[in-house]
């Protein structure tokens, strides 16, 4: 599995697209931070066009990707190795490959511009690491996607349906029932949620973080009591590790079960 | 023999004796656990009007001390008096009293007597300074009292619920008095005033107190400057008032359900002037108020910056700073002839093409999701998503349910430079 995930690296890395990528967050993060002295602006216009972006990067390069290496890897599969090895090696490749660039590009202009030194530098480290977790989560669906479907445009089809699904309208949904349901208590429900969306997860994560003293305030105590506590930032580290190991081992499956 | 001539010299300088004795009239009387008088009240027993009393270093339990006398009672090197029984330490009935450096225990609570450590009691010309007063029940209490100054003092409480403590500075039906550099700690109210007119309050902090850092009711005519209030229930409280002058104060981390920086109740022609708000749930809450100027304060990384409810006219909010407020305004009321104008909107989108200073298009502050957060708070949880960004979005552009008229039509572009 090692030996394959090596070469799908090395392949993504020659890959030119990956460092567009990267160039990217770079001049996207440069720029908010020489427009903006304020760290925490920063931040927020930046968690705002990460959130968004990173899961959609993810899911679409993730099906080209697949696509594109589909005849390599049904190469791969005339030889005595285990499927599993051979798509978990392929999977690993793009989606460490998609974190560095991601990592790096938010990562280097933060060291140049003296943000280790803030107070916010925390933040930005979870924004870091939720975005690369949200890019695992996504280029995992992608490779379900593309693994269930051969047909290339209905694969995209789903994969931009299912980014759309998680980015915007699971919320407009999540809106719509609480206002139905605002005669009654919908702390835990609203909780739950939240839960079920990845991008939503992590978008609560960093308001939690950011917006503190709105949260403390408004919210009913159930809310502010699970996201404060220790045990509630527990349970969301593990749904956040569900979100991935789930989709995971449901992709295994999925590419044990298919019939080349 | 002696000469009646004798007996009329020894009689003369007897009576000149007495004369000047009460004529020079400021004897000092010392207190100190080994002395004559071991007790304050004996002192004051002893004294006349005009009279020092000097308490040296050392423990005295004590019950209620009175001082009917215009007396300076002083503490030399921190001597603790403590309620021996928990009832009230020192109750003055007499003008010009002064009582400084001092250290006052365990009075304890009652709700009848409202028992505290010093009490004033329709009396004027009082000044209580340097004192530290800890875990009493009230602190200083002033009742009918008029023309004093307290100063310098540090009251410590021990408040676990704001229904089960007192408050560290207590005055009601009081004028003209002066409250300096205090510090006031772990009480239900840091600073209460009832019926308190024409009074200055400044350079005080006041914090974790349980319900108000500082608390006005049916007073008229004071003033408050360069005071620190942090983490209280909620920072000021003016209620019922009329002429408040609000200046240089700073209204920090009052965090919680029902909290607010300061919270503005039926009050009329206050000014709000140079103040920050930094950190609260809510900066300002504000219900049924006339005639407020809100000048120069700075709202920073509140969750709400102001709060509008219930009948507000004729407020003007010019040149303040708005920055990184999650919301900066709700408005829950028809706000027609209250002006917001040339204010600083850290996420105000316009432009400024002509470079005057000023941005070319009309900033709303007010955004349809803190109207969704008004009827379903848990809808916080969907603070900054996408989709609350599209619908902010589209309502700004046609605006349906967030109030036209309240816009700043002059925005300013750069942060506004507050005054000294």
């Amino acid at each position: 599995m090692f030996k394959i995930f090596k070469y799908s690296l090395y392949d993504m890395i020659r890959n030119r697209w990956l460092f567009y990528y990267m160039g990217f967050f770079l001049i996207l993060t440069s720029a908010l931070l020489i427009l903006s002295n304020d760290f925490t602006q920063v931040l927020i216009t930046l968690t705002n066009i990460i959130l968004a972006l990173t899961p959609l990067i993810g899911i679409i390069f993730g099906v080209i990707y697949y696509y594109n290496t589909k005849e390599f890897i049904e190469l791969l599969l005339t030889q005595p190795v285990d499927r599993k090895a051979v798509f978990s090696g392929v999977y690993f490749g793009l989606a460490v490959s998609l974190s560095l660039s991601l990592a790096s590009g938010v990562g280097i202009p933060l060291i140049l511009f003296g943000v280790l030194n803030s107070s916010v530098l925390v933040n930005y480290i979870v924004l870091i690491v939720l975005s690369i977790v949200l890019s695992i989560v996504f280029s995992l669906f992608s490779f379900i996607i593309s693994i269930k479907f051969d047909n290339k445009v209905k694969g995209f089809g789903i994969a931009i349906c299912l980014w759309l699904f998680f980015a915007l309208l699971y919320d407009g949904i999540f809106l719509i029932i609480l206002m139905l349901f605002k005669a009654y208590p919908l702390d835990n429900l609203s909780i739950v949620l939240s839960m079920l969306n990845p991008i939503g997860l992590a978008r609560v994560l960093i308001i939690i973080q950011l917006d503190i003293s709105a949260m403390m305030g408004y919210s009913g105590a159930v809310i502010k009591n699970f996201f404060g506590s220790s045990l509630g930032s527990m349970l969301i580290t593990l749904v956040l590790v569900l979100w991935i190991t789930i989709p995971y081992y449901y992709m295994i499956r999925l590419s044990k079960a298919k019939d080349f | 023999m002696i000469k009646s001539s004798e007996i009329f010299a020894l009689g003369l300088l007897m009576i000149l004796l007495s004369i000047s004795k009460s004529y020079s009239n400021v004897s000092t009387i010392i207190v100190c656990p080994n002395c004559e008088i071991k007790t304050i009240q004996e002192a004051i027993d002893d004294a006349q009007d005009g009279d020092s009393i000097i308490v040296h270093a050392g423990s005295y339990y004590t019950e209620n001390i009175i001082i009917t006398k215009s007396i300076r009672l002083k503490g030399l090197n921190n001597p603790v008096i403590i309620s021996k029984d928990g009832d009230e330490i020192i109750t003055v009935i007499s003008d010009n009293v002064s009582i400084e450096g001092l250290t006052l225990k365990n009075v304890t609570l009652n709700y009848l007597k409202e028992r505290s450590a010093i009490r004033v009691k329709k009396k004027k010309n009082f000044k209580i300074n340097n004192n530290i007063i800890i875990d009493c029940f009230f602190g200083i209490y002033l009742e009918h009292a008029n023309n004093g100054t307290i100063s310098n003092n540090k009251i410590y409480g021990n408040a676990t619920t704001e229904a089960e403590s007192g408050n560290a500075i207590h005055a009601w039906y009081c004028e003209n008095i002066t409250i300096h550099n205090n510090i006031l700690e772990g009480h239900r109210d840091g600073i209460y005033f009832e019926f308190v007119n024409n009074s200055n309050i400044f350079d005080n902090l006041s914090e974790k107190n349980k319900r108000y850092g500082l608390h006005f009711m049916f007073s008229n005519d004071d003033k408050y400057v360069n005071n620190t209030f942090i983490d209280n229930g909620v920072g000021v409280a003016v209620m019922f008032s009329r002429r408040i002058e609000m200046r240089n104060n700073s209204f920090i981390h009052n965090w919680g359900q029902a909290s607010y920086g300061l919270l503005l109740k039926e009050i009329y022609d206050a000014e709000i002037i140079n103040n920050i708000f930094k950190d609260n749930t809510t900066g300002i809450f504000v219900e049924g108020s006339n005639r407020i100027n809100y000048h120069y304060n700075n709202f920073e990384r509140n969750g709400w910056a102001i709060k509008f409810s219930g009948g507000c006219e004729t407020n003007a909010i010019t040149s303040n700073n708005f920055i990184n407020n999650t919301l900066d305004l709700v408005v829950s009321t028809r706000m027609n002839d209250n002006i917001f104008q040339s204010n600083y909107w850290s996420n105000y989108t316009g432009y400024d093409l002509d470079k005057d200073g000023i941005g070319d298009i009309p900033h709303y502050p007010v955004k349809l999701f803190s109207y969704i957060i008004n009827e379903v708070p848990e809808a916080i949880l969907l603070m900054r998503s996408l989709f609350v960004d599209i619908i902010n979005y589209t309502e700004k552009v046609s605006p349906v349910f967030t109030p036209k008229e309240v816009q700043d039509s002059k925005p300013v572009i750069q942060l506004i430079k507050r005054p000294k």
